[in-house]
């Protein structure tokens, strides 16, 4: 089922660096982990610990005013590669709510969506502009409005973004995809009729 | 059909005809073909069956557990890892109870999910073909429209037999020319992610078009395409031709007698047409690319094996140069190293993008007659049992094994290393996959991707090393 999303206040996390991909978010041997224990703990493992389990303190996350951090930042392909919607459970078990970023792996944005998790796409000097400033302040706050579909940044200045108006309602409602779908059962079972034909199977 | 107005391209044609409905907003309902499931997809039966949903078309899903099977044995209770071995498990029974076709641990039709498809010849031209991962870009090398999804999606697909989509732009990517002699599909793919980048096919299906892409056989048509993604590209896609029928003819689950007459009819119809539009267009020179290695953490960190490892402090762009500090401090590299001069620990030959019957003869080309360098470990995993058969059928097995390679059961295996083969920390590995990332073949592994022919060669001369250049190579 999917939980509804309508906006959030929270601190931005700056993950920088091109191409972050989802081996990084979540690596390969926490997958078969069940999602009923939690994913927390798994996201950016291997960046944020060291093998013997203790943090290491240079990786964002670690650092005090990033701790509580539920909007990630990140630039152009963010969590590009794998298919694993574990990445996308990593971030919502850790509590993020909202990814921005200039592109996104695609699947990783489809899985978002299924996921209650809101990704934003900005012009690249746009989260330049906001990287710099969670950066130049750790802690500070980025504000989310789905219903207007706004950002605000730290420094106040509102930014628009798109998204689709099925996928709004889906977050908006916490609606899910499978549910909508089931309804238009008819349409599907015409169009097996009419394909079939078509395809002289 | 409607849509049928102006000029179209194979991947508009193949949208237009799946379309179920489309929604203002230009989400549009896409009917599945074929939907391809593997043993990570427990999670996506469960939410089946928390809802209680049934599979709605179990004839147009197959089935086969690849990235946590051993490679040492086809026993299922060798599988130490519980987790491991409950996925593996699961899929058997949720296959069972819903009807539907699984290619299991024992049969010979069991294999990496991109390898078995085409193989058994469900991957056909025309078709919308979906699996819940990332490389299902594969199957396009058949002409069929093919992309991964996530778990949840996975749910929809067995629950709906449709898939939710926004439809992607469009790319055609030119590769005219003569490749060189043992230039191979995995080089023409390395050469356009360097030159594209990693991003360059964002939100894009790529189609890729030129006499030298026609030139390739059907093993690196799918090595070409498989790697797609990781140059950003949705899917990626060759136009099905006489090689295309050619390799599906006779495949058990390819039509048969009159049926395939009008199937092959009806593909012949799918090439883009002359004069359709792509949003955007990309040309390669075939003939100035060299066998290609990479040296860094992102495929586009890709080179000629002739190269030296590029200097950072020639990127005048900030952000690329400090990505490409990170990438050769995490490979433990220095700039101006040339690549042949790169010693190896491990040596990985398999995966869905270099595990199938072509590539273990390539392999073995290189490996006859000669040894495994002192100190290097070299895995060959077939990408099926079916090919492993053949393998065996044709003595690679003895020439690889004569030559110092361990020869194991078909798997994701050391591609991401799931099942538990791994690259020890530090370690370096040359291989045939399709992902060199931080961590990919383990934590602390150091991957290097290139051809299969230019794996053997590394292992053999326990450097990264040209196989066109070996003692008396033909
Ligand atoms: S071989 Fe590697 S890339 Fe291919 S499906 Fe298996 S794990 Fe994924």
């Amino acid at each position: 089922m999917s939980t509804q999303f309508t906006g959030i206040d929270a601190v931005g996390l700056p993950v920088p660096g091109q191409n972050v991909d989802t081996d990084q978010i979540i690596p390969a041997r926490y997958l078969s982990r069940p999602r009923e224990l939690g994913l927390a703990e798994c996201l950016f493992h291997d960046l944020r610990f060291n093998t013997d389990g203790s943090e290491k303190p240079d990786f964002v996350l670690n650092q005090l005013p990033f701790r509580d951090a539920r909007v990630v930042v990140g630039e152009h392909n963010f969590a590009c590669g794998s298919s694993r919607e574990n990445a996308v459970w990593a971030f919502h078990d850790y509590g993020f709510r909202v990814a921005i970023a200039p592109s996104f792996g695609d699947i990783f944005r489809n899985n978002c969506f299924q996921n209650g998790m809101l990704p934003i796409i900005l012009p690249r000097e746009t989260v330049d502009d906001l990287l710099a400033q969670l950066q130049a302040h750790p802690g500070v706050h980025v504000q989310v409005d789905l219903p207007s579909q706004t950002v605000t940044f730290p420094d106040g200045s509102q930014h628009e973004f798109e998204i689709d108006a099925f996928r709004k309602h889906c977050l908006l409602n916490g609606v899910d995809e499978i549910s909508f779908t089931l309804e238009q059962s008819a349409q599907i079972a015409a169009f097996e009729n009419r394909y079939g034909r078509e395809n002289m199977e | 059909m409607l849509d049928d107005t102006g000029p179209r391209t194979l991947f508009d044609k193949i949208w237009d005809r799946h379309k179920v409905l489309e929604r203002p907003d230009g989400q549009t309902l896409l009917y599945v073909d074929c939907h391809l499931v593997h043993d990570g997809s427990a999670p996506a039966f469960q939410r089946l069956a928390e809802r209680n949903l049934a599979v709605r078309v179990p004839r147009r899903t197959f089935a086969t557990p690849d990235h946590y099977v051993p490679t040492s044995s086809r026993d299922i209770t060798t599988i130490d890892n519980p987790e491991h071995r409950f996925l593996v498990e699961q899929l058997a029974e949720n296959t069972a109870r819903e009807g539907v076709t699984m290619f299991g641990l024992g049969d010979p039709r069991q294999g990496i999910v991109h390898i078995v498809g085409p193989e058994e010849g469900l991957s056909q031209p025309g078709i919308l073909l979906v699996c819940g991962d990332s490389h299902t870009s594969t199957h396009g090398a058949l002409g069929a429209l093919a992309f991964g999804i996530g778990s949840s999606e996975v749910t929809h697909v067995l629950a709906t037999q449709t898939v939710w989509q926004r439809k992607p732009k469009s790319m055609r990517i030119t590769v005219e020319g003569d490749l060189a002699p043992g230039v191979t599909g995995k080089d023409v793919i390395l050469a356009i992610i360097a030159t594209i980048t990693a991003a360059g096919a964002t939100g894009h299906v790529i189609e890729y078009a030129g006499s030298a892409i026609r030139g390739l056989s059907m093993e690196g048509r799918l090595t070409l395409c498989n790697m797609s993604i990781e140059a950003g590209g949705r899917a990626g896609m060759v136009a099905p031709d006489e090689t295309t029928f050619d390799y599906l003819k006779g495949r058990p689950y390819a039509p048969s007698g009159q049926a395939w007459e009008q199937a092959v009819q009806r593909w012949r119809r799918l090439p883009t047409d002359p004069g359709a539009v792509f949003d955007t267009e990309v040309t390669l020179d075939a003939a100035a690319i060299e066998p290609m290695v990479t040296w860094g953490t992102s495929p586009q960190n890709a080179i000629p094996i002739s190269a030296a490892i590029p200097d950072p402090a020639n990127e005048p762009d900030l952000d690329r140069r400090q990505g490409m500090e990170k990438a050769l401090a995490y490979m433990g590299l220095q700039p101006g190293t040339q690549m042949t001069d790169v010693t190896v620990d491990r040596v990985f030959i398999g995966s869905c993008t270099n595990g199938r019957i072509e590539d273990l003869r390539a392999a073995a080309a290189v490996a006859r007659g000669r040894h495994v360098a002192p100190g290097v470990v070299a895995w060959v995993v077939p990408g099926s049992g079916l090919i492993k058969r053949q393998a065996e059928a044709e003595g690679l097995d003895r020439i690889l094994v004569d030559a110092g390679f361990e020869w194991r059961q078909a798997g994701c295996s050391m591609c991401l290393g799931t099942n538990g083969d791994i690259v020890a920390p530090g370690q370096r590995c040359a291989s045939t996959s399709n992902r060199n990332f931080q961590g990919r073949q383990g934590p602390g592994a150091r991957t290097h991707l290139m051809s299969p022919a230019m794996a053997a060669a590394t292992a053999v001369t326990g450097r990264l090393a040209d196989f066109r250049t070996l003692a008396g190579a033909a």
